[in-house]
């Protein structure tokens, strides 16, 4: 059986969050479609929240503080993300978008990466489509074709919206596992490598 | 071991009594530390080079040649040279006359910016920073080193048949670092050349010190100028220091809170502990400075950043005195006690120039007719037809 690592940065804010409760539905539907594809899952949660004071200083100083690397690290590293935030004000919210400003533009290129995201009502669902996945195509990472959206009503029991809740996280479930299946472990490059370019040809590019 | 200071030449109001000073207090402010420096017995005085509000240092060759005339030890660097938006040809020019005109004290450090509309200003396209580092140093070697250049390159008008004049001082060309935060590129090109690297080791955590100067180190010996504990490694430094150290930590506070670079952000004791800053007694930055040798191994050239957010000449002066009375002479015994006998001191002009075998006089004279001793002009050629 191989092994894979999934990251889970969910933003939300109040305790407990829905936010959170959404992120780990999905993480925990990827790692039984993980399972069944053979692989086991190692699952790394980011909450936000105890890093909104570093992601502050990290835009005014230009460098993450330890813990605040420490979670940057474990996102990039990973070989597929789970990324969940609350609706505010029409798109996602500050703190979320902040953790993502402060990585470098080329962190999660090619990354298999799921989108979930939370509001009071439906009315907000289409926030998943038009401001969540133009940023991630803007860091080149690989959406799942399914996004979840959760609003409240969603969270009632029975069938209907509950059971339609359950459907759409099992599917896009399923399609972060095809993706994390499909491709070799991550294994970010160290830049402080020896160069693969030498600086005679660096020199002769010029 | 070299100790001296390096200025980024800002000009940012005291936050403790809301004034600003002018262009031409801060500039004479800077000549006034630059003299000081040598007063209290520090080795460097480095300047920056900006060219847009709230810097002044827009020509730091002017600056140097009067600091280069009022002192007799100093030696003069830079804390950037633009390698990338500035001609090649012009940094050729003006670092050698400055050589010629301080007696040999002069080196230079390159960098490559980090104002976005300074390339635009200056014809350039920042995305192509590293590119320009590459091919304008590359060309400024020759500039120093060969007496007539043909050249042609992606960025600037080719040369047919140029000499840079003045020749360097006795043949030498200035000794050059080059300093980047954290791009291997530029540690890469340092040890391809043997020339030093300079991490400026404030504002950012030691860790990117670190693994900067490992690389510089690693490649340097791969180029086979030497082991990899000869490569010349300098570091900058920042600290503010009174003999009781809260009295550091209470006047130093507001400056921080306020400043450019990190103020409004993590609190002083919170970059103090992620960053090399030091706030506090002589004897803390003395032991603070002393561990920077632990994770870059035996370097040759430290400089501290004093004059910066908007302090006061009086404090950094105040500053200079416990510098280069309490500190720096612990740090020189210490230091030179640590170091290795097989690890070099950083190059100077007179090591450069026993190094080559001697002084020669480099001068390059116009080809001159033998009959008139008039010298061959080609565009009084042309005006006489």
């Amino acid at each position: 059986m191989t092994t894979r690592t999934l990251a889970v940065v969910s933003a939300g804010l109040s305790t407990p969050s829905s936010t959170r409760l959404l992120a780990d539905r999905l993480t925990a539907a990827t790692v039984a479609a993980l399972a069944e594809r053979g692989i086991t899952a190692t699952v790394e949660v980011v909450e936000l929240r105890e890093h909104a004071r570093s992601l502050a200083d990290n835009l005014v100083t230009g460098f993450a503080n330890k813990p605040l690397q420490a979670a940057v690290d474990t996102v990039v590293g990973a070989d597929g993300l789970i990324a969940v935030t609350p609706i505010f004000s029409a798109s996602y919210s500050g703190l979320f978008k902040t953790f993502f400003d402060v990585l470098d533009k080329d962190a999660l290129a090619a990354k298999p990466v799921l989108l979930g995201a939370t509001a009071g009502t439906a009315r907000h669902s289409l926030v998943l489509e038009h401001a969540m996945r133009p940023l991630f195509a803007y860091l080149r990472a690989v959406v799942t074709p399914t996004a979840v959206f959760a609003a409240s009503e969603d969270w009632a029991g029975g069938d209907g919206p509950a059971g339609a809740l359950a459907g759409r996280i099992d599917r896009a479930a399923g399609e972060l596992a095809d993706l994390i299946a499909g491709r070799p472990p991550a294994a970010p490059a160290d830049p402080f490598d020896d160069p693969t370019t030498s600086f005679e040809d660096l020199l002769r590019r010029s | 071991m070299q100790f001296g200071i390096f200025s980024v030449s800002d000009i940012t109001p005291d936050p403790t009594t809301g004034r600003t000073p002018t262009e031409a207090e801060r500039l004479k402010a800077v000549l006034t530390i630059a003299q000081k420096a040598e007063e209290v017995g520090l080795d460097v005085f480095a300047l920056g080079e900006h060219h847009n509000p709230p810097f002044f240092s827009s020509s730091p060759t002017t600056t140097l040649a009067w600091i280069a005339a009022r002192t007799s030890t100093l030696q003069l660097s830079t804390a950037t040279t633009l390698i990338t938006t500035n001609d090649p040809v012009k940094i050729a020019e003006d670092y050698a006359m400055l050589q010629h005109l301080a007696d040999g004290r002069v080196d230079l450090m390159m960098g490559r910016g980090n104002t976005g509309p300074v390339y635009p200003w200056f014809g350039k396209d920042i995305r192509d920073g590293i590119e320009l580092a590459v091919e304008n140093y590359a060309l400024l070697r020759r500039l120093w080193r060969e007496d007539v250049v043909n050249w042609e390159g992606k960025f600037r008008t080719p040369l047919q048949g140029f000499t840079s004049t003045p020749r360097p001082l006795d043949g030498v060309p200035p000794f050059v670092w080059h300093g980047s935060i954290r791009s291997p590129q530029i540690a890469e090109q340092a040890a391809y050349y043997g020339d030093g690297f300079f991490h400026n080791h404030i504002f950012w955590p030691p860790e990117h010190t670190q693994r900067m100067v490992e690389f510089y180190r690693r490649r340097f010996e791969h180029y086979g100028h030497g082991s990899a504990d000869q490569a010349i490694v300098g570091l900058g430094g920042q600290v503010f220091m009174r003999k009781n150290s809260q009295d550091a930590v209470k006047e130093f506070r507001p400056y921080f809170d306020n400043a450019p670079v990190y103020g409004h952000g993590p609190s002083l004791e919170e970059f103090t502990e992620q960053t090399p800053l030091t706030v506090g007694s002589p004897e803390q930055v003395i032991e603070r400075t002393l561990g920077f040798r632990d994770y870059v191994g035996d370097y040759q050239r430290q400089l501290f950043l004093l004059d910066h957010a908007g302090l006061p000449l009086k404090t950094v002066l105040e500053q200079l005195d416990l510098l280069g009375e309490e500190v720096v002479p612990v740090l020189r015994k210490e230091f030179a006690a640590l170091k290795p006998a097989h690890v070099p001191d950083a190059p100077t002009h007179a090591s450069l120039v026993a190094a080559a075998g001697g002084a020669q006089d480099a001068t390059v004279y116009a080809g001159a007719d033998d009959v008139t001793g008039q010298v061959r002009d080609e565009t009084s050629e042309v005006e006489a037809r």
